[in-house]
């Protein structure tokens, strides 16, 4: 493989593990402080790419104000399903949760659609030309889309930290997650935090899914099953609770997804096993994951 | 313990009442209806090829509704894209629904999930667009009115070989699809045959949106053509990604992206991409009578929108079925079997079709381009 090849593959990387790992913060950031996998996560990410899919279409919004009303929209949508479908059940054992995640994801997925119908939809309206068209370095070609999506993936992931670690809703939030009924006794809205967290992974979701659909432009109701589950993985691998881990375990599985087709060529159809292969291992080797060694400290 | 024999006791009662209140249904029902079952993808990954076809079916159903002086009843029931659904679907259409025929499905594997339930029941199913030999391999009860993929393999091996004048070729392969896999494999069979050399082979799966790295390692080994037996959403990513890759190679498909949605997702990136499909299309510059009548009738009962291959298949089943139902005088299973087995010349709409010792319709293969961002009929080729 030439140099040119590698680097082209670290590009093609760099922007699918961003995009991973964008939406595997989500599921890190509810598992910390409710010990709970949301498994609608990806279909919240789904949903997202509707929204400003329809925000441009139907709304005829500019560019900049539909990704604002996108981010917000999917964050409200967020807490409306924190509101729904797990608030109710916060004493109930923690398998009802799931189950009622699971539910609220086939949901979610039948409604759109009945909504939007099973055709896959172009996402070209929301594509900025800027940002696609193609640049040609010697035998490199990337998009700025490409260098785009990982800056702005890490922008966000250092907003969260920053805010994780600078603000007190952030600070309320670390505290639920090591104990939540301390957390209550000492005076903190414990509701609104929760509601501030899913509203959070859901806009960083719909950041992810904006740029998503702008480099895969074909959208589908079923979208959000495969990204889902990925990031997921990429969660538990990063060491579930933690958001630089969850970054970090996107990145590491976007770089392993690419580089099995890059170096295996032939074992191309296998990659999502690897993905999966991955999980188990780390499972077995390191089961809290590459950040997550500190049990105490989630989030 | 005594919660969950409650629990239980109530779903018993529920169901016990369903079948009680259930009106009592038999083929005796109602003696003066031929019933043609139709199971198509209407939901799911195959919307957009199952609607179309099925509004086929509905026009040649409005053209000839009935036979044997009685009227036909048409049931349309959705497989939802999915194979367990599939069966469902046309276990339904038997048992419930008394069906004499059924036409469907767009997809071999929803095909041939459908195509056991319907062998096991003695009940004649006519394929659509379904292209992988197995759907009727060693199957007495499935016919299709398509050719099948080693056929379209080799049709598109000929024309990237003649046409597009290539020495080597690359296949980026969905492995999860009987379609896929097997088109491709025919190509390269054919291709390598006849000369050309297969310089890369990748897959992927389906679901996967991902293509950059498979597509990076084929530009790397430079091929004259990229072979991408996808469906149209996949195939409509895999050439905007390629073309933002800086490949410079043709691309060619199958009849899973004959589809005008192609052109929406691809936009640019699919210009100049061709594809082997049913020989039919509203703007071929020769057209016999049969595509000329289909095309007058079409454009009075769906005003807004153009006729195209796979609407032709659905017309072609159904129109297959009445044609067997004629000439076999009856309307019982068993003789439309027998009648469809002997199909010989059958003016459909995608070519003269003549059913053959594997249940299989022998016809030509037509390629369509897309030039200017619309899809144009280009040829009609006859693999050899």
């Amino acid at each position: 493989m030439s140099f040119a090849m590698f680097i082209q593959h670290v590009f093609n990387a760099l922007s699918l593990g961003s995009l991973y790992g964008l939406i595997a913060i989500g599921y890190t950031m509810v598992y910390g402080i409710l010990r709970l996998i949301n498994f609608a996560h990806g279909d919240i990410f789904m949903v997202s790419t509707y929204i400003v899919l329809f925000c441009v279409t139907l709304f005829h919004l500019p560019w900049g104000l539909a990704v604002l009303v996108t981010i917000a929209g999917t964050a409200l949508f967020g807490v409306i399903i924190d509101r729904i479908a797990y608030r109710p059940l916060r004493s109930a054992p923690r398998i009802s949760a799931l189950i009622s995640a699971i539910g609220v994801s086939f949901f979610i997925e039948n409604v759109c659609i009945v909504l939007f119908t099973g055709v896959p939809r172009s996402m070209d309206a929301v594509r900025n030309e800027l940002l696609v068209r193609t640049i040609k370095l010697g035998s490199i070609s990337i998009t700025p889309l490409a260098i785009f999506v990982p800056v702005c993936s890490f922008l966000l992931v250092a907003g969260l930290i920053w805010m994780l670690y600078k603000t007190k809703p952030g600070l309320a939030m670390r505290a639920i997650s090591k104990d939540i009924e301390t957390t209550r006794l000492m005076g903190v809205k414990v509701d609104s935090i929760i509601a501030l967290t899913f509203a959070i992974g859901s806009g960083l979701a719909a950041a992810a899914g904006i740029m998503w659909g702008m480099r895969y432009p074909q959208i589908n109701p079923f979208m959000g099953v495969m990204p889902g589950f990925k990031a997921f993985i990429a969660a538990v691998f990063g060491g579930i609770g933690s958001v630089q881990g969850a970054m970090a375990g996107g990145l590491i599985l976007g770089f392993v997804e690419i580089m099995i087709v890059a170096f295996f060529p032939e074992l191309s159809g296998y990659r999502d096993a690897f993905a999966f292969v991955l999980l188990i291992l780390v499972l077995f080797v390191r089961p809290t994951g590459l950040f997550g060694e500190e049990l105490e400290d989630k989030i | 313990m005594k919660k969950a024999l409650i629990a239980l006791a109530v779903v018993i009662i529920i169901f016990a009442g369903w079948f009680v209140m259930k009106p009592a249904s038999g083929p005796s029902a109602n003696a003066d209806t031929i019933k043609i079952g139709v199971y198509l993808p209407i939901t799911g990954g195959n919307a957009v090829g199952g609607g179309l076809e099925l509004d086929g079916v509905k026009l040649a159903y409005e053209e000839q509704k009935e036979v044997l002086g009685k009227k036909i009843e048409l049931v349309v029931v959705d497989n939802k894209s999915d194979k367990v659904e599939a069966a469902n679907a046309v276990k339904r259409l038997i048992s419930k629904e008394k069906v004499n025929a059924i036409v469907g499905t767009y997809g071999s594997s929803l095909a041939m999930a459908g195509g056991d339930v319907a062998e096991k029941n003695g009940i004649p199913m006519v394929g659509t667009s379904c292209t992988n030999p197995m759907v009727t391999q060693g199957k007495k009860y499935s016919f299709r009115v398509a050719f099948i993929d080693p056929f379209q393999g080799a049709g598109a091996s000929q024309y990237a070989l003649d046409e597009l004048k290539a020495k080597t070729a690359a296949c980026l392969i969905e492995v999860t699809t009987d379609y896929s896999v097997g088109l491709a494999s025919f190509f390269e069979d054919h291709f390598t045959k006849n000369g050309g050399k297969i310089v890369a082979k990748l897959n992927y799966q389906s679901g996967d949106q991902d293509f950059t790295a498979q597509l990076t390692e084929i530009i790397s080994k430079n091929p004259d053509v990229l072979y991408i037996p996808a469906n149209f959403a996949e195939a409509a990513i895999i050439m905007r990604q390629a073309r933002e890759l800086g490949a410079k190679f043709e691309i060619l498909g199958g009849d899973a992206t004959d589809n005008p949605e192609i052109v929406k997702i691809a936009g640019k990136a699919c210009e100049g991409y061709s594809f082997t499909t049913f020989a039919y299309a509203p703007e071929m510059p020769e057209m016999n009578e049969t595509q000329k009548a289909f095309t007058e009738s079409w454009k009075k009962l769906y005003k807004d929108k153009l006729p195209n291959a796979l609407a032709a298949c659905g017309y072609d089943a159904y129109s297959i079925i009445i044609d067997a139902i004629k000439r076999a005088g009856s309307a019982e299973p068993e003789k439309i079997q027998e009648a469809l087995a002997k199909t010989v010349d059958f003016p459909g709409v995608t070519g003269k079709t003549t059913i053959n010792a594997t249940h299989d319709a022998e016809k030509s293969i037509g390629i369509m381009r897309i030039v200017n961002g619309e899809r144009k009929f280009y040829k009609v080729v006859d693999p050899k």
